[in-house]
């Protein structure tokens, strides 16, 4: 599905993404953790294209996508939600959605003029459904900005999904929530999931990382320093020197 | 009554050049080009009258189509840059379109006399409404029939999708690019709309007044157009309206008995404008507010509550003042 083939981001003498190299199968939800400033925003930003690599390839269906610009991978299905959420403030919770470029091809092949005024046929339906899984549908009409962390969060979330993604990139999406919200979180991701949507999720939240992903790579100081499943990573004695420190010895 | 006919000529012309700005300001670019396309507007559909002998309305349209494709080009290159060095960019282009046209001579003879743009003398005689036998009342209703058409279209847009891609772009460029959308292509096709409705502004311009030249499209007039939508706030096309209203009506006709004192009051009280309603002059409440209270004048079995609204609306202001005194007040350490 996604694959970073040593893919490096240098700004200037500093490297935050070091010859990293991940391969993310399709179905799964993929764990990308690693202490503050291990370079985890740089990948996301790398591959959702706000970011162009040093070097190294991103490669998505055995398309070289490293050079095309966001709004290209967004319609070749890269979708993502923002650490700290961007929303359009002004805009109401629908017109937010509404935004959203549709991906998929034969819709996009309908005539230019009304697809910019009204949205694609279908669009209705769809939105709907996102707006439905975000729980907003009552506070359709409320502009973003009056919404709740919670519910931004939510929104956030329901505009990724609405250009019906492939692959869809979460970076910390539990930041700020309480226990109850993260449980919630879960329960969305694996939804999404089963829908058969391709998930990388960028977490502080272990408990949470743990729990819901499939498989973990660990990046410290832009460099990949484990990769497997969630129990694997736990025990991995490289791991546990980055996020603990060595032993005095 | 000539005087008031002529201001309503004025205020049609500046509320579409206010509105060619305010469709680009929704992508959040600043630009100081619309006095520019204002004037190819003038220009080509000025020659196309004159010198063509075409009819106004197919000459006004390619008018706004010439600025339009211009703005389309400029485009391209302007909007690659950001912020103030967009606003350096566009002043540029404004400043060198004006120049373009201190320079450009095409006279060719009819009738006798030579006619014709004429470099820093002008293009004089532009007299497709004398010639036609038009009143200036009814060139003041033309020109307004166009602002109702553009308002409308403009209106409608700002509620389809197209609005919501504008303002998204506006706010967030990055999480508008991440939500699929093509800022290139949005911010162009903004930059391009904005240059024929200031193509079309010119026309209009060039015939009303019969004489154009190129100071008529000075930097002055590109920063009259930005101030529009900004002082009437970006909620709907009514604000700018409203704001050309209080500054062409208000300011600079309605205050001319002060003579110099005019022009000292002049900046002081946009600034108290901008002051009082930081939200613009008609924001998104104040329309909410505005359309239901009409309706409820409409309305015979409110009647009276109307009243009382109107009261309270007045009580509201009086509050509005006092807040913004102790403010002021508190700004001074009194």
């Amino acid at each position: 599905m996604l694959e970073l083939r040593q893919l490096c981001k240098h700004f200037g003498g500093v490297r935050a993404v070091d010859q990293v190299s991940l391969r993310v199968a399709k179905g799964e939800i993929f764990g990308l953790i690693g202490p503050n400033g291990s370079g985890k925003s740089t990948t996301v930003n790398l591959i959702a294209g706000l970011l162009l690599p040093t070097s190294g390839r991103i490669v998505l269906d055995g398309e070289d996508i490293s050079s095309l610009a966001t709004h290209q991978r967004v319609a070749r299905g890269i979708a993502r939600t923002f650490q700290n959420i961007r929303l359009f403030g002004q805009l109401t919770v629908w017109q937010n959605l509404w935004v959203a470029e549709n991906r998929d091809r034969q819709q996009r092949a309908q005539p230019v003029m009304p697809r910019w005024f009204w949205g694609c046929e279908g669009d209705r339906e769809r939105l709907g459904i996102a707006l439905e899984f975000s729980g907003l549908a009552h506070k359709r009409d409320d502009l973003a900005a009056n919404l709740s962390f919670g519910e931004q969060r939510r929104l956030e979330l329901a505009r990724a999904l609405a250009s019906q993604p492939k692959l869809l990139l979460l970076d910390e999406p539990a930041a700020g929530m309480n226990a109850q919200e993260i449980e919630e979180l879960d329960a969305r991701i694996r939804r999404i999931r089963d829908a058969g949507v391709t998930v990388l999720l960028i977490e502080h939240h272990m408990e949470l990382v743990m729990a819901v992903t499939d498989r973990i790579g660990v990046l410290n100081f832009g460099q990949k320093i484990a990769e497997g499943s969630p129990a694997m990573v736990q025990n991995d004695a490289k791991v546990r020197e980055a996020y603990l420190g060595t032993a005095a010895a | 009554m000539d005087f008031y006919l002529g201001l309503l000529q004025i205020i049609g012309v500046h509320t579409l050049l206010g509105l060619s700005a305010y469709v680009v300001l929704l992508t959040g670019q600043v630009s100081l080009a619309q006095a520019g396309f204002m004037a190819i507007g003038a220009y080509v559909s000025a020659m196309l009258t004159v010198l063509a002998k075409w009819a106004l309305v197919p000459a006004l349209l390619t008018g706004g189509a010439a600025a339009a494709a211009v703005a389309c080009l400029v485009g391209f290159p302007a909007l690659r840059v950001r912020g103030l060095m967009l606003v350096v960019a566009t002043l540029a282009f404004g400043e060198a379109v004006r120049l373009f046209f201190f320079n450009f001579d095409y006279q060719i003879a009819m009738g006798g006399i030579k006619v014709g743009p004429l470099g820093g003398e002008g293009f004089r005689q532009i007299r497709y409404f004398p010639e036609n036998g038009w009143t200036t009342f009814q060139v003041m209703v033309f020109i307004w029939l166009t602002v109702g058409v553009v308002m409308t279209a403009l209106w409608w847009m700002d509620r389809s999708r197209v609005g919501a891609v504008l303002r998204a772009v506006g706010e967030d460029e990055v999480a508008a690019q991440s939500a699929g959308l093509n800022l290139t292509a949005v911010k162009v096709s903004a930059m391009t709309l904005g240059g024929f409705i200031a193509g079309v502004a010119g026309g209009l311009y060039a015939h009303y007044t019969t004489h154009i030249e190129q100071g008529n499209f000075n930097v002055l007039v590109a920063t009259f157009a930005i101030a529009y939508p900004i002082l009437g706030g970006l909620s709907n096309v009514f604000g700018t309206l409203a704001a050309v209203v209080f500054i062409q009506g208000f300011l600079i006709e309605g205050l001319r008995f002060l003579g110099d004192w005019r022009n000292l009051l002049f900046g002081a009280l946009i600034v108290l404008a901008m002051n009082v309603r930081p939200g613009g002059l008609l924001d998104a409440q104040t329309m909410s507010k505005g359309l239901s209270a009409l309706r409820r004048l409409l309305d015979p079995a409110y009647g009276s509550a109307a009243a009382r609204q109107a009261i309270d609306g007045l009580k509201d202001a009086g509050a509005m003042f006092r807040r913004l005194i102790a403010k002021w007040k508190g700004a001074f350490g009194a």
